[in-house]
């Protein structure tokens, strides 16, 4: 249809929508008014039951770790798609960027720029170590920890060049740690069937609460998660720089 | 205090929000949304969230303009 | 106070579509639904909201601390974040090989693939 057609179309739809989400909303409890007993309960006593001081880390992988397991796996599947989806068509193929003119050097980036890559990478390095580990403890844990760390893999690219990068993001790695990530958390959540209870229980030594390792499997998921993510979110980007830098059409 | 930062907050992520949609270039689009990503981050941050604004922060900031402007590279690339 | 906040979700929603609809680049579009995406994020965490309330984050509080916000929104927020960002890269590949198909980014151009 034409495109004043479809504006108006949406002009009608758009309106009632507003008026059923108006009256959908007014209907909540009004902004700032007291929070669900389940959210009340969990506040109260997950500090003491599992040992964490961050209860947010606790539900996302403890009381409602199925949840996330699910979450994990639609992590996958969209990387996995982007990896089908972005294969070098039919007549298209993989040629690494050639040297034209080997008798002269490709200048090295300029040192402002080298210097702020080789701190910025080892500092997002750190930062997503200690989120990733750290997630039980203070806000963080697995998701934030993971795409910091693939952040710290982009600034190498960003301050270099693509040759450069790729010797640090062999393929191969970035696959086996998403896939590890991935079964990881699935096998985590089979060593609570072994004790004899249910899928996903926290059956490991649960720690005094704020030690750096407590909380038991809750910070075991939270690293095997950090993997996931790290691996799924480096290979993304390599997938799209692949595209810009190595994947060409055919030359008939 | 807080009512007034939340306030605050929500008023710019409502501006962002208008703007990301009402730049019609998607190269400068890209900024629009890494400054939509910020004024999120520091609404989830007035709503005492910080795991979530942790997550929106290394996404909108680092991720989405990084994946949106190697699309754009690629499709440029294609057009020459 | 939640006629602001609530109607700034219907807003970011309603304009995250209008971007849509309205839409002439293809990759103007895909940015525009994660904004329509965020619009659900911001409801769920409002939805959490404990007016006076802390992070549920129990270390190093004063002798008062007063209630806390809710932890389980923000459970489900913070996996959606990260979600919607993978979501968003797989539609932007997507992108890149209608472009390289069609050869244009427009909406509006695109036609049925015949074979």
């Amino acid at each position: 249809m034409s495109r004043r057609a479809r504006l108006v179309f949406f002009a009608v739809a758009a309106a009632a929508l507003a008026a059923t989400l108006g009256v959908g909303l007014a209907g909540l409890p009004s902004f700032g008014a007291q929070v669900s007993a389940y959210a009340r309960m969990l506040n109260e006593v997950a500090p003491q039951q599992r040992h964490v001081t961050d209860v947010v880390s606790a539900i996302g992988f403890d009381y409602r770790g199925i949840d996330t397991l699910f979450e994990e796996f639609i992590l996958l599947s969209a990387v996995t798609g982007i990896s089908v989806l972005l294969r070098p068509l039919s007549d298209e193929t993989r040629r690494l960027p050639q040297d034209k003119a080997p008798d002269r050097t490709i200048p090295p980036p300029s040192p402002a720029v080298w210097l702020l890559a080789v701190f910025l990478s080892s500092l997002l390095l750190l930062t997503g170590l200690e989120t990733v580990t750290h997630g039980q403890l203070t806000p963080g844990g697995g998701f934030q920890g993971g795409v910091v760390l693939a952040s710290g893999l982009f600034v190498v690219y960003l301050g270099t060049n693509y040759t450069t990068v790729e010797r640090f993001q062999p393929n191969a790695l970035l696959e086996a740690s998403d896939g590890l990530g991935a079964s990881g958390y699935a096998f985590i959540g089979l060593l609570g069937l072994l004790a004899g209870v249910s899928y996903l229980s926290n059956v490991v030594n649960l720690g005094i609460t704020g030690d750096a390792v407590s909380g038991g499997t809750i910070q075991l998921l939270n690293v095997v998660v950090g993997v996931e993510v790290a691996g799924g979110f480096a290979i993304l980007a390599s997938e799209f720089l692949d595209q810009t830098a190595v994947v060409r059409t055919r030359q008939r | 205090m807080s009512q007034a930062v939340v306030a605050v907050a929500l008023v710019w992520v409502a501006a962002a929000g208008t703007a990301v949609v009402l730049t019609r270039d998607p190269l400068r689009q890209a900024f629009t949304a890494g400054f939509f990503g910020l004024a999120l981050a520091f609404f989830y941050l007035s709503l005492q969230a910080g795991d979530v604004a942790l997550s929106q922060i290394v996404v909108g900031a680092i991720a989405l303009p990084l994946i949106v402007l190697l699309s754009l590279a690629k499709v440029r690339k294609g057009r020459e | 106070m939640s006629v602001l906040a609530y109607g700034v979700v219907v807003w970011l929603f309603l304009m995250g579509i209008y971007g849509v609809v309205t839409s002439k680049n293809l990759i103007h579009l895909v940015v525009c639904l994660s904004v329509a995406q965020s619009a659900t994020d911001v409801l769920l965490l409002e939805i959490g909201y404990r007016a006076g309330g802390h992070a549920p984050v129990f270390v190093n509080l004063p002798a008062h601390p007063g209630p806390a916000v809710d932890a389980v929104m923000q459970a489900l927020a913070l996996t959606d974040v990260v979600i919607g960002a993978a979501v968003t890269a797989l539609l932007l590949a997507l992108v890149v090989q209608v472009h390289k198909r069609a050869g244009t980014l427009d909406p509006d151009q695109l036609r049925a693939t015949r074979d």
